[in-house]
């Protein structure tokens, strides 16, 4: 699993932070960090955390790097 | 009518996000010709803002940066692999390994590099890094492992920031290096810039404000420490170049377009113009490396190092290369960036450098959560919180529908008399880190796109 947040759409409202606290923490008040490649056994928690944001800003992809270097022809 | 524009072949030059999320885009509006992305670096498109916050602090390897895909974008990547050149009249694009790539369109994604150390003999020496790329970021990551007795870091824009924070946070002992006279007040003006300043200096940074490093000074090809303008030294196992960036328009330098140090100029449509000021109808830009006119700003040409940027411009370019004329939109989009440094979330709506005043309008500094409000001639410009995010997309608003400076009371914690004073933007060549945010005038004729050079 591969996730990016969209921190200019993040308000810092932390559902995702009670969801999936080993992937989500805030630093300071409001500033978000995350693990960009969450632990297989996050996976769960990451997708209800996204379902949760209040403003939609955390993006799930199965794996990185959009299939570069898989699908060359 | 638009039939053929769904096929034929588009080459994007650049693999990073603006890359990535034309590509996806692209096939959202149902794209399905051939579609080929060009990669100078060898990974798939990764995340750049991670690797100044948690790549430095040790929480996240460089590796795991990688960007999630929206939906598959079925194309032919070429990575590790940089664009040489561009033959407009064959369109072709030309690579180093001598292939060239034939386009029916192109959407010119190459971005921005670090800029260098302007020593070469001095660049060299181990210990002397720069953090643009995953690489850049592993490196330094693994020589703050390693527990050095201080790093310089030189420049103080939102990456020597960010990076000086993550130092202070691991226990390293960190000197900060900028001409201006303080940090990010390139992009955040006086108030902010003040505030910045006192912000490093209670977390224990060593920040030298008003001096240049002269020299970086080695023993056996390894860094030792610096000199500065003012005469005194430095002792440093690490040095941090962090003078901003350089945008990556030498490959376009003959082809005809209004290419240069100051980016490729476009439409609001996202075409290229040429450098006689005549928009292209096949050549596209996006990201980092595009300057585009504003309305917001006087219709400027603006050019922004910001990840939504990369992100909204792209989605724009992507949806006009495949619509025809009457269908094809603006890219519109408020300006906006996020920074995270010393336990602070910075976040701007708008163009803060344009503004002549600033206002307090929520919170103060000496409370340390904060929006500084940015006018420019009587309306809003641009809105900054320090700790206050939530607050941002109310001033979007007021950017967006050009309400009046100073702003309406907008909340109960409001100062009893709002003081407006100058927002002390200075001239961007009196500092060392380069402005994310460049206003780079009306005209996109590559002639006048030049930038002095930085003593």
């Amino acid at each position: 699993m591969q996730i990016v947040v969209d921190l200019n759409r993040c308000q810092g409202y932390a559902q995702c932070v009670f969801l999936a606290p080993r992937v989500f923490e805030l630093h300071g008040e409001e500033a978000l960090l995350y693990a960009p490649t969450p632990p297989d056994d996050q996976a769960e928690r990451v997708r209800r955390a996204a379902a949760a944001c209040p403003v939609q800003a955390i993006l799930v992809g199965e794996r990185a790097g959009a299939g570069a270097g898989t699908d060359v022809r | 009518m638009s039939d053929d524009l769904k096929s034929g072949r588009i080459v994007i030059v650049g693999a990073s996000l603006a890359g990535l999320r034309a590509a996806e885009t692209l096939r959202d509006e149902g794209f399905t010709g051939d579609l080929t992305l060009v990669g100078d670096e060898p990974h798939p498109p990764y995340d750049r803002p991670p690797l100044s916050k948690q790549v430095l602090l040790g929480r996240v390897p460089a590796a795991d940066v990688g960007l999630p895909a929206r939906r598959p974008v079925d194309a032919r990547w070429k990575l590790g692999v940089r664009a040489s050149g561009l033959d407009p009249a064959t369109k072709e694009v030309l690579l180093r390994n001598g292939e060239r790539l034939p386009f029916d369109r192109l959407l010119i994604a190459t971005g921005t590099r670090a800029r260098p150390w302007p020593h070469p003999e001095e660049a060299r020496l181990d210990g002397v890094l720069t953090v643009r790329t995953v690489d850049d970021a592993h490196r330094l990551a693994e020589r703050l492992d390693a527990g050095p007795r201080r790093v310089l870091v030189i420049g103080a824009g939102f990456t020597g920031s960010e990076i000086a924070s993550a130092c202070r946070e691991r226990g390293l002992a960190v000197t900060v290096a900028e001409r201006g006279p303080a940090p990010l007040v390139g992009a955040l003006g006086g108030t902010l810039g003040a505030f910045a300043a006192r912000l490093q200096r209670a977390h224990g940074v060593d920040l030298r404000c008003g001096v240049t490093v002269t020299s970086l000074t080695g023993d056996a090809g390894r860094l030792t420490g610096a000199e500065l303008s003012d005469g005194s030294r430095i002792d440093a196992d690490v040095a941090v170049v962090a003078l901003g960036a350089v945008r990556n328009t030498e490959w376009l330098a003959d082809t005809g377009l209004a290419a240069g140090p100051r980016g490729v100029a476009c439409d609001a449509g996202c075409r290229a113009f040429d450098m006689y000021g005549i928009v292209t109808d096949d050549v596209f830009v996006a990201g980092d490396v595009a300057r585009f006119p504003h309305p917001l700003f006087e219709y400027q040409m603006l050019a922004l190092e910001h990840w939504g940027n990369a992100v909204e411009q792209a989605e724009v370019a992507a949806h006009n290369m495949v619509n025809p004329g009457p269908r094809r939109r603006p890219h519109l989009a408020v300006p906006a960036f996020w920074s995270s440094q010393f336990g602070l979330n910075i976040k701007s709506v708008g163009v803060p450098t344009f503004s002549d005043q600033v206002t307090v309008a929520q919170g103060s500094v000496e409370e340390g959560r904060l929006v500084v409000v940015y006018g420019y001639r009587g309306r809003i410009t641009a809105a900054v919180s320090v700790n206050r995010a939530k607050w941002l997309e109310h001033y979007r608003h007021l950017i967006e529908t050009a309400a009046p400076f100073p702003p309406e009371p907008g909340a109960a914690d409001r100062p009893a008399s709002p003081k407006v004073v100058p927002s002390d933007v200075p001239d961007p060549r009196v500092l060392s880190h380069g402005p994310t945010v460049a206003l780079t005038g009306h005209l996109p004729d590559r002639r006048l796109a030049v930038v002095r050079p930085m003593a």
